[in-house]
């Protein structure tokens, strides 16, 4: 399969396998207006099989947080008049702010309207965050 | 600006210093008369806890500040749907401290990003409730003289008891401590306590099911209540609530300095006459609670005696 490559926009690269269309959707790229092409299972030398993202888009702001969030290891490169500009590192983020929802009734953050949803690094080595108002720990 | 919203926002050294500052309070409690002079607290308590809420305002009338709030949601403006941020940015407007109690989880988190003044969690639902836990620790402190290398049994209901699960935070700090986790397979003690607190402060312990079999080794005993308004399914609260009971021919088992601490109300999981068995701290304790929560207004609104 061939997809062309992107003059303007953002490519998503090394994303483990599955993990794109959880990416696309927490990234909210179904609500974009531009092209958004998805390759699920491309073959990698490094990861064996891997998902790509391309997302033709010059003005797009991307939410790093998200990605680092879900799959640390994406590699995130800037694409301008079909040349890499830069490559963006992705690391787990210290907090996330609105990307998650506190999955616990009796939380705070669940029953009362408009508070911030925030969630907090608690273990780095196992990508652990917990709701800074409950500690419940968040699901992928 | 302090709050305190987890039992860990203190440090070591902090909860040191409220532990001498209690020390002394229960020594010379004429000095601190009228540390609080002019100052006010106001106990927001969205659910009914009348001894929590009283130990909280007979510490602010000690120390000669004044009180006031409501005793539960039914009483304020709650009932009209104002909101935890807009409730303590108004009452923080009147007082200089708030305790609060909710029964929703991180409800005094929430209330510490948007107030004026220093809020106090005074116990949020199922999760922490951190002045009873600097309670327990002048308790063990007045009774034992120390808090390391000290074998610390939590017997009851560890899944949803808040008040084991600070206790344990707290004591995880110093050394030498161990803690025997006795409880039912249903009402364990959550994994993440174990993960995130007891292993990686390098703490032994041991989950067992008996508390006959283990009350021997134990130094403190911190017995808890099944509380009814933890269960979804009452069912599973009447197969539950007497499953470990305190009693004398227990007792005549443990160390004859072990005590037995119980952040009350109990139940039926001490009997009556254990109550007269100088090992039975409970009653002591809440005495401490309230000369603890002395020491913490003075601390968080930065007074002196």
């Amino acid at each position: 399969m061939k997809i062309d490559s992107i003059q303007n926009g953002i490519v998503l690269d090394h994303i483990k396998a599955g993990n794109a269309m959880k990416i696309y959707f927490d990234l909210g790229l179904d609500k974009l207006d531009c092209s958004v092409a998805i390759i699920q299972r491309a073959t990698s030398g490094k990861m064996g099989k891997k998902d790509i993202i391309k997302i033709d888009s010059a003005s797009y702001d991307i939410n790093l947080d998200v990605i680092g969030y879900i799959d640390p290891n994406v590699t995130v490169s800037i694409i301008k008049d079909g040349v890499t500009v830069e490559k963006k590192k992705v690391n787990l983020p210290e907090k996330l702010v609105n990307i998650k929802h506190c999955k616990n009734p009796r939380c705070i953050s669940a029953v009362e309207p408009g508070i911030p949803q925030i969630f907090k690094l608690t273990d780095k080595e196992h990508g652990v965050y917990r709701c800074i108002y409950c500690e419940t720990k968040a699901g992928k | 600006m302090r709050h305190l919203i987890d039992p860990m926002d203190l440090s070591v050294e902090e909860v040191a210093e409220l532990v001498s500052l209690g020390e002394d309070i229960i020594k010379n409690p004429d000095k601190y008369a009228e540390a609080c002079k002019r100052k006010k607290l106001a106990t927001l308590f969205y659910e009914p806890s009348t001894r929590t809420r009283l130990s909280f305002e007979s510490a602010m009338l000690d120390l000669g500040g004044s009180v006031e709030g409501f005793p539960s949601s039914n009483t304020s403006s709650v009932t009209k749907g104002e909101s935890v941020e807009d409730t303590v940015r108004v009452v923080g407007q009147f007082v200089d401290i708030i305790a609060m109690r909710h029964p929703n989880e991180g409800a005094p988190k929430l209330a510490s990003m948007y107030s004026p003044v220093p809020i106090i969690n005074a116990g949020d639902g199922g999760h922490n409730h951190p002045t009873q836990t600097l309670a327990d620790l002048l308790t063990i402190w007045e009774e034992k003289g120390r808090f390391d290398h000290l074998t610390v049994g939590l017997a009851g209901d560890l899944k949803f008891g808040r008040t084991v699960h600070s206790l344990i935070k707290a004591m995880s700090r110093y050394e030498g401590v161990k803690f025997v986790l006795i409880s039912p397979e249903e009402l364990k003690v959550p994994d993440y306590i174990i993960s995130e607190v007891i292993e990686p402060a390098g703490c032994e312990y041991e989950e067992i099911t008996s508390l006959e079999e283990n009350i021997g080794k134990l130094d403190v005993l911190y017995m808890t209540r099944v509380q009814k308004e933890r269960f979804f399914n009452e069912a599973d609260y009447v197969r539950l609530k007497d499953t470990y009971i305190l009693d004398m021919k227990k007792m005549a088992m443990a160390k004859d300095d072990m005590i037995v601490l119980h952040p009350l109300p109990r139940v039926n999981e001490i009997a009556r006459e254990v109550d007269a068995d100088p090992r039975a701290c409970y009653f002591r304790q809440v005495k401490y609670g309230k000369i603890i929560r002395m020491a913490l207004i003075m601390k968080l609104l930065e007074v002196n005696a």
